[in-house]
């Protein structure tokens, strides 16, 4: 058959259109996806990183469901202002554990790759529930619901088993002790058992100065507290002191 | 009777389903959906058993013809009334988070939230306005380059309903706060399922009526439609998969982490950009542009150099979402290379569209349906441009983050497919109805006016924004130190996210008034008027611009 | 060599060259000689029936 022939096939031939469509489409994905699972210098290899807490996943899950994306990333770019602004630009091992990424598209409030630290919890808490008594020009809205929430995660071992199914590595006893690791958490007159081994750099505390509950808020603040902590990136020192000493 | 029979039961077993998911559900939203479906189930039993025939109700309500026809429009005409009641939502939605940013009084939480209105108004204009358009005008299409009728007539409800399921499903999701977090993918597992049940029949019918064609060629309109069908399956599949925590809960996990799940959103969230909102409404204009015009495609050729050239080179341009962050560097460049040459493209498709006008540029004054198609592709002109521009990654390292994109995506968004999409409906509108014309056009022309002095201010305002806030946020002072702090750059933005709302605003009045006509239109009315424009013939002025040169003596 | 070295390699030459190709050719295809009647042919079909069974 000559090429001439071939080529009215598929103009007149919807299946072969359509395959031949997808094959081209096909493509482009799998050459630019496929090899970041191969390669192995995709995520360098840095230590400090740990799967969430469940106490931390449950606060992740709350930034997720409230949107919080849609204003905040989570990507601190290497250039000069950002890294001053906000901290070292972020590496890829990062958000290794990150189910879905959480980088964001758009900064309508800052970055929060580093925010870990930098605040107290008591500014956190009154932020998230009248932002503009803090920061008078911020437009973020109020979220003083979460503080009156009682924290339901459903069920934290299903939440952890689910993440290890897609590659998290939470041991048996992680998933396990899961509920019981969640409540210990954020009550430091619990006894939080071998926490801190299995979840090094873990904060215990009571995040929301509410200790009769263990609300929404105590979940939120505990993640927004570990964000950017895990990882020792060697300038992180010299960091904190520059942005001290301009008083961000 | 047999077949009520069996319906009923089906609808009383969906129900029971329903039902014990209610019980069951892990979460409140899950239980809330599963209300939803229930309410429907119990709906339809209801009609079933009461032989209450509520379509022809409402087709009785919104005037639709039922005499038999060549063609099968009926699930055009529902999924034009579909497009502007969504389109409606979803500018609505639109303009009332740009006041939120504006003044943020304006959230009331938790449900009315910034960010969880957001992906609500998103989804409402990508995917229910612009997705019941791209359905309507495909079946509309389809039929009449295949001369043929609609394969599956039923499987063809079945896809107009179960979209609008899904929508229901998606956008109360939003609001109780059930997201994937992906953008322009937010709905969680059980939605997506829906979604592929519905897409694939969506393309059995689609394919199907290929099939059944009698004209030998496939238009060039249905290659787009077919690529776009094609592509956004696969797309929805793979950025889709995800691991749920429990069968009776609203939460799952991506099965993808950090960078190559970003990579993998973003490959998606392009090319929803590129497929569903350019291929789709492409293969709108390559059908009603001609059609309206009255006037064959300027070039076909150009238009299948067009079809292949989009297609193999969009798919790449994902990663320049991702510039300059932990996404590989080799990764990030391919991405702009394809962007920067994707501009070629996509101008020989704003060309081709333009010159099928050639030599019926009257029209433009005269008829404002024309008017509204090419003010489209000037806007896809422009969109595609600064698109290509925003991909270099230096124009990108200011651009990224701010609200420069959130202008460009609605100076495309608004500009290209809002303007198409109003001007393909107002086309379809008295054919589907049978009227002898819309009920005016000189609402379809203030329409025009609105909407274009409305993206003005959309696109300008965001481009200030923008760049204002690129700059200020990389602003060092001559001592060194970062000048602004973050909220110093946001609170400048303060009059341009005002104006944006205003804009935004305006495009809505548009809509309403579209609305207006529209619904005037299905009531058979014409609205007495004087005609457009009825230019006087005047001799004098009927020459050459240029004056003509003076007679050279002959030597 | 690793799989990945092999098929980077593959993708790089013969994949690229089969690629651009395959592209060319679906682009030059409506020049042919001959085209010209289908071309005008399948742009004027949309113009076929008078009233498109309205």
């Amino acid at each position: 058959m000559s090429l001439t022939q071939q080529h009215k096939k598929l103009e007149r031939n919807v299946t072969l259109l359509g395959v031949g469509a997808f094959v081209a489409v096909a493509i482009g994905g799998i050459v630019e996806i496929a090899p970041l699972f191969w390669i192995e210098n995709t995520i360098e290899k840095v230590d400090g990183m740990r799967p969430y807490t469940p106490l931390e996943q449950a606060g992740r899950d709350i930034y997720i469901r409230e949107g919080c994306y849609t204003c905040h990333s989570q990507m601190i770019r290497p250039f000069r202002d950002e890294v001053e602004r906000y901290g070292h630009y972020s590496l890829a091992a990062e958000s290794m554990y990150d189910h879905p990424f959480q980088w964001g598209s758009k900064r309508t409030g800052p970055d929060l790759a580093r925010v870990g630290g930098r605040y107290s919890d008591e500014w956190h808490v009154q932020h998230l529930k009248n932002p503009q008594s803090v920061v008078p020009q911020s437009v973020m809205p109020s979220y003083s619901f979460l503080a009156e929430t009682t924290l339901k995660a459903g069920d934290p071992a299903a939440t952890l088993r689910a993440l290890q199914r897609v590659g998290v590595p939470y041991s048996e006893k992680d998933i396990e002790q899961a509920p019981a690791d969640m409540l210990a958490q954020a009550d430091p007159e619990k006894d939080a058992g071998d926490l801190l081994q299995r979840y090094p750099k873990s904060q215990i505390r009571d995040f929301d100065g509410n200790p009769s509950r263990l609300s929404e808020m105590d979940a939120l603040v505990a993640y927004l507290q570990m964000l950017g902590t895990l990882v020792d990136v060697n300038s992180a020192a010299a960091q904190e002191a520059l942005a001290e000493e301009k008083g961000r | 009777m047999e077949a009520a029979l069996g319906r009923a039961g089906l609808w009383f077993l969906i129900l029971f389903l329903a039902i014990l998911a209610i019980i069951g559900a892990k979460d409140a939203a899950f239980a809330a959906h599963a209300t939803i479906i229930a309410l429907a189930a119990f709906v339809m039993i209801w009609v079933t058993a009461a032989r209450y025939d509520p379509l022809a109700r409402a087709q009785g309500m919104f005037h639709m013809p039922t005499d038999p026809s060549r063609y099968d429009d009926d699930p055009v005409r529902w999924g034009v009334i579909a497009t502007m009641f969504w389109g409606m939502v979803g500018m609505l939605a639109g303009v009332f988070i740009a006041l939120q940013l504006a003044y943020p009084a304006l959230n009331f939480e938790p449900y009315l939230n910034f960010g969880r209105v957001r992906p609500l108004h998103t989804s409402a204009v990508i995917f229910a306005f612009g997705g019941n358009a791209l359905i309507a005008t495909s079946f509309y299409v389809v039929q009449r380059t295949c001369r043929a009728r609609l394969a599956f007539p039923s499987l063809a409800r079945f896809v107009f309903w179960g979209y609008q399921l899904f929508i229901v499903l998606a956008a109360s999701g939003y609001l109780l706060g059930v997201t994937q977090s992906r953008e322009y993918a937010e709905p969680e597992w059980y939605v997506d399922i829906w979604l592929t049940i519905v897409w694939v029949s969506y393309g059995a019918v689609f394919i199907g009526t290929i099939i059944r064609r009698h004209e030998p060629h496939i238009y060039v309109a249905n290659w787009f439609y077919l690529a776009f069908i094609i592509t956004v399956a696969m797309l929805h599949l793979v950025n889709n998969l995800a691991m749920p925590v429990s069968l009776l809960g609203s939460r799952s996990y991506s099965a993808f982490a950090g960078v190559q799940d970003a990579l993998t959103q973003w490959w998606y969230g392009h090319n929803a950009v590129g497929f569903f909102l350019t291929a789709g409404f492409l293969a709108m204009m390559y059908y009603f542009v001609p059609k309206q015009a009255e006037r064959p495609i300027y070039s076909y050729r150009l238009s299948i150099i067009h079809f292949w050239s989009l297609i193999f080179l969009y798919i790449w341009a994902g990663p320049h979402h991702l510039h300059y962050t932990a996404l590989p560097d080799w990764a990030q460049t391919l991405g702009m290379v394809f962007s920067v040459m994707l501009w070629m493209p996509s101008w020989g498709g704003m060309i081709n569209g333009l010159m099928t006008l050639n030599g019926a540029w009257d029209k433009v004054r005269t008829d404002p349906i024309i008017r509204m198609m090419v003010m489209a592709l000037a806007f896809y002109g422009m969109s595609t441009f600064e698109g290509p521009v925003l991909s270099i990654k230096a124009v990108n390292s200011l651009s990224h983050y701010t609200d420069w994109t959130i202008g460009h995506v609605h100076s495309g968004a608004l500009g290209w497919n809002g303007l198409i999409t109003f001007a393909c409906v107002y086309y379809l509108v008295p054919r589907l109805w049978k009227r002898e014309r819309m009920f005016s056009l000189r609402m379809i022309n203030w329409h025009f006016w609105l909407a274009t002095i409305g993206i003005v201010f959309y696109a300008a305002s965001m481009w200030v924004a923008g760049i204002t806030q690129g700059l200020m946020w990389r602003e060092y002072g001559p001592d060194g130190y970062l000048v602004n702090s973050f909220v110093d750059t946001v609170a400048a933005l303060h009059p341009m996210f005002i104006m944006r709302a205003f804009g935004g605003g305006l495009y809505l009045l548009g809509g309403a008034i579209m609305t207006y006509n529209i619904w005037m239109t299905l009531k058979g009315r014409i609205r007495e008027e004087a005609p457009m424009s009825q230019p006087e013939y005047d001799p004098v002025k009927d020459r050459p611009i240029i004056a003509t040169p003076a007679q050279v003596p002959a030597e | 060599m690793s799989t990945y070295d092999t098929l980077r390699h593959f993708a790089d030459s013969w994949a690229l060259i089969m690629m651009v190709g395959t592209f060319l050719t679906f682009c030059l295809w409506p020049f042919r000689p001959g085209a010209r009647k289908r071309n005008r042919d399948a742009a004027t079909l949309i113009f076929k029936d008078q009233n498109d069974g309205e």
